[in-house]
C-alpha cells in the first residue's frame, strides 16, 4: 500500500485518540439494563399470555387465539404510544420493550405521530414504515426463502 | 503584508473593540428547570408555544429573543443593520423564517451548535470594519425538531447511550454596536474543522473535544495572552464526555486554560435531569451566554470570558454512509474594557 509518512501519521494519531476516547467513555449500565429489559420484556409476554388465555376460555381454538392476541397486542402498543407511555418505557428497557411485538406497533405509530404535520400523504403515509419498513422486507424476504426450501424439500 | 487587524493564521483583533449592548435568552421548560432559571429572560411553558409545529416554534424562540434583545434598549427591528444567524435544521430554515419576519440585511451562517461564536465573530467584523453600526447575532434549537431530523420520532421507545447529549430547547440573541456601554468583544479565533476519526454520533463530545482544544491552543498561541487570562474560558456542547477528554488533551499539549474551565452543556442542566452526558444544540452555548455570562461580565462579577462554541458538522446522510464526524470551534473573547 503507496501510503505517504503523513496519511500513516494521520491513521495513528486517529488510532490513538480513538483509546483515549474509548477509556473516557462511560460503560453503559449492563446489568441494569439487562434486568429492566427482562422484567418488561417478561411482563409483556405475561400480558400476552393472559389475553390468550382469556380467548381460549371464550372457546376461541388455540390457532385463532394466538391470532387474537397478536392482534390486541399490536393494539395495546399503539395505545401506549399514543398515550406517551411507551418511549418512556422504552428508555428503560432496551430490547425488552422493542422485540415483543408492541414494539413494533410502537415502531409504526411513532413515525405516523410525528410526521402527521407534514399531511398524511407525504407525511403519515410515507415515513410510517420508515423504521418498520426494512423489519417487513427482510421478514417477507426471509419467509419467502423458507418457503421455497420447504417447497423444494417436498419434492425432493 | 498580512492582514493589519489579524495575529498568526486564525485570530481577528477588533481596533475598536464592538460593544454588546443588550442581549436576550428564551429557553424551553427542562432548561427552565434547571439551575440557571433566574438567569434567563423567558422560560416557555411547554415545546410549542402555540405554534404548530416545533420547527415553527423554534423559528418563534430566534424571533422573539431578538426582539426581546432589541426591546431592552428601546430599539425597533429597522434600528439594526445587519442579522446574523444560524441553526440546525436543514437549510437553516429556523433563521431563515425568523429573518422573514425581522426583515432587515440578512446572512445565514450553519456552523452546527458552534453558531452562537460564529455569529457573534461575523457580527463584530461588520462591526469593526465599519460596514455597519448595529448587528444582531443569533441562534436557536429545539430538543424536538432536532430529535426528529437527525434521531428517532418522539413517541419511538428507544434507548440512550450514557455518552449521548440533549439538544437544549433554547434561544439567544445578541446586538453589537459601534461604541456604547456593555461587555466588548476583543478578539476572535476562527476555526479549523477538525476530524479525528469519530464515528459515533452518540458522542459528539469526543467528535468535537479536538477541534475545541485546537482553537483554544491558537487562540492563547496567537494573541500571546497568558493561559489564567480569561476568568472562565467554556467550550459549548463538549457535555462530561467531551469535557474530560478534553481536559486530557489539553495535558497532552500543555495548555492548562485556568482558573475556569468548564463546557455549556455540563453548566446548563443539573445532575438530575437525565440528559446522560449533557446538553448540545446551538442553543445551548447561546442560552449560557445570554443568560448567565453576560449578566456576570456585565455586572463586574467576572472580569472576562471566552466562549468557544463547538459544532459537529455532520449530517444523517453522512452518519448512515459511515463517514467520520468533522468538528469545529470557534471562539470569542468578551471583557469588560
Amino acid at each position: 500500500m503507496g501510503k505517504n509518512p503523513e496519511e500513516l501519521l494521520k491513521t495513528a494519531e486517529q488510532e490513538e485518540y480513538h483509546h483515549l476516547v474509548n477509556r473516557m467513555k462511560p460503560k453503559p449500565p449492563l446489568a441494569q439494563n439487562c434486568m429492566w429489559a427482562f422484567v418488561v420484556g417478561g411482563l409483556i409476554c405475561v400480558v400476552g399470555q393472559i389475553i390468550m388465555e382469556y380467548f381460549i376460555s371464550l372457546g376461541y381454538s388455540r390457532q385463532d387465539a394466538v391470532s387474537l392476541e397478536s392482534t390486541s397486542m399490536i393494539f395495546l402498543g399503539a395505545l401506549f404510544t399514543g398515550l406517551g407511555i411507551y418511549d418512556n418505557l422504552g428508555a428503560k428497557a432496551g430490547a425488552g420493550s422493542v422485540v415483543p411485538i408492541t414494539g413494533f406497533a410502537n415502531a409504526i405509530v411513532a413515525p405516523a405521530m410525528e410526521f402527521k404535520r407534514e399531511g398524511y400523504i407525504f407525511g403519515v403515509g410515507a415515513k410510517m414504515f420508515s423504521i418498520a419498513g426494512p423489519t417487513l422486507l427482510f421478514g417477507f424476504t426471509a419467509s419467502v426463502l423458507i418457503g421455497l426450501a420447504k417447497l423444494i424439500m417436498l419434492y425432493l | 503584508m498580512g492582514a493589519i487587524n489579524k495575529k498568526g493564521r486564525q485570530t481577528f483583533i477588533f481596533a475598536d473593540p464592538p460593544c454588546i449592548i443588550s442581549w436576550a435568552s428564551i429557553v424551553g421548560p427542562k432548561e427552565g428547570e434547571g439551575p440557571w432559571s433566574d438567569d434567563f429572560d423567558q422560560i416557555l411553558p411547554d415545546y410549542l408555544w402555540g405554534e404548530a409545529s416545533w420547527e415553527k416554534t423554534e423559528s418563534k424562540m430566534l424571533r422573539e429573543a431578538a426582539k426581546l434583545a432589541l426591546s431592552k434598549q428601546g430599539l425597533q427591528t429597522s434600528d439594526i443593520e445587519l442579522m446574523v444567524a444560524g441553526d440546525l435544521l436543514n437549510q437553516i430554515t429556523s433563521s431563515n423564517y425568523a429573518a422573514r419576519e425581522i426583515a432587515v440585511p440578512f446572512l445565514g451562517l450553519y456552523g452546527a451548535c458552534s453558531t452562537m461564536a460564529e455569529s457573534l465573530l461575523v457580527a463584530a467584523a461588520m462591526v469593526d470594519g465599519g460596514y455597519c453600526e448595529r448587528v444582531l447575532a443569533a441562534t436557536s434549537s429545539h430538543h424536538y425538531s432536532a430529535e426528529r431530523q437527525y434521531r428517532a420520532p418522539v413517541e419511538q421507545g428507544v434507548q440512550r447511550v450514557p455518552s449521548s447529549q440533549w439538544t437544549a430547547t433554547a434561544a439567544g440573541a445578541v446586538i453589537l454596536q459601534k461604541g456604547g456601554s456593555g461587555p466588548r468583544l476583543s478578539c476572535a479565533t476562527v476555526g479549523k474543522v477538525i476530524d479525528m476519526g469519530q464515528t459515533d454520533a452518540a458522542n459528539m463530545g469526543a467528535a468535537m473535544a479536538p477541534a475545541a482544544v485546537d482553537t483554544i491552543k491558537a487562540h492563547f498561541q496567537e494573541t500571546g495572552r497568558p493561559h489564567d487570562y480569561y476568568d472562565l474560558v467554556v467550550t459549548g456542547d463538549l457535555a462530561a464526555v467531551g469535557l474530560s477528554v478534553a481536559r486530557e488533551l489539553f495535558v497532552r499539549v500543555g495548555l492548562v486554560p485556568s482558573p475556569n474551565f468548564s463546557d455549556c452543556g455540563v453548566l446548563l442542566y443539573d445532575g438530575l435531569q437525565d440528559v446522560d452526558s449533557g446538553g448540545s444544540g446551538c442553543g445551548c452555548s447561546a442560552c449560557m451566554l445570554t443568560g448567565p455570562f453576560l449578566r456576570k461580565v456585565a455586572g463586574g462579577e467576572m472580569r472576562n470570558i471566552l466562549l468557544v462554541s463547538t459544532g459537529a458538522l455532520m449530517s444523517p446522510t453522512t452518519t448512515f454512509q459511515k463517514e467520520s464526524i468533522p468538528a469545529i470551534a470557534h471562539a470569542v473573547a468578551i471583557e469588560n474594557i
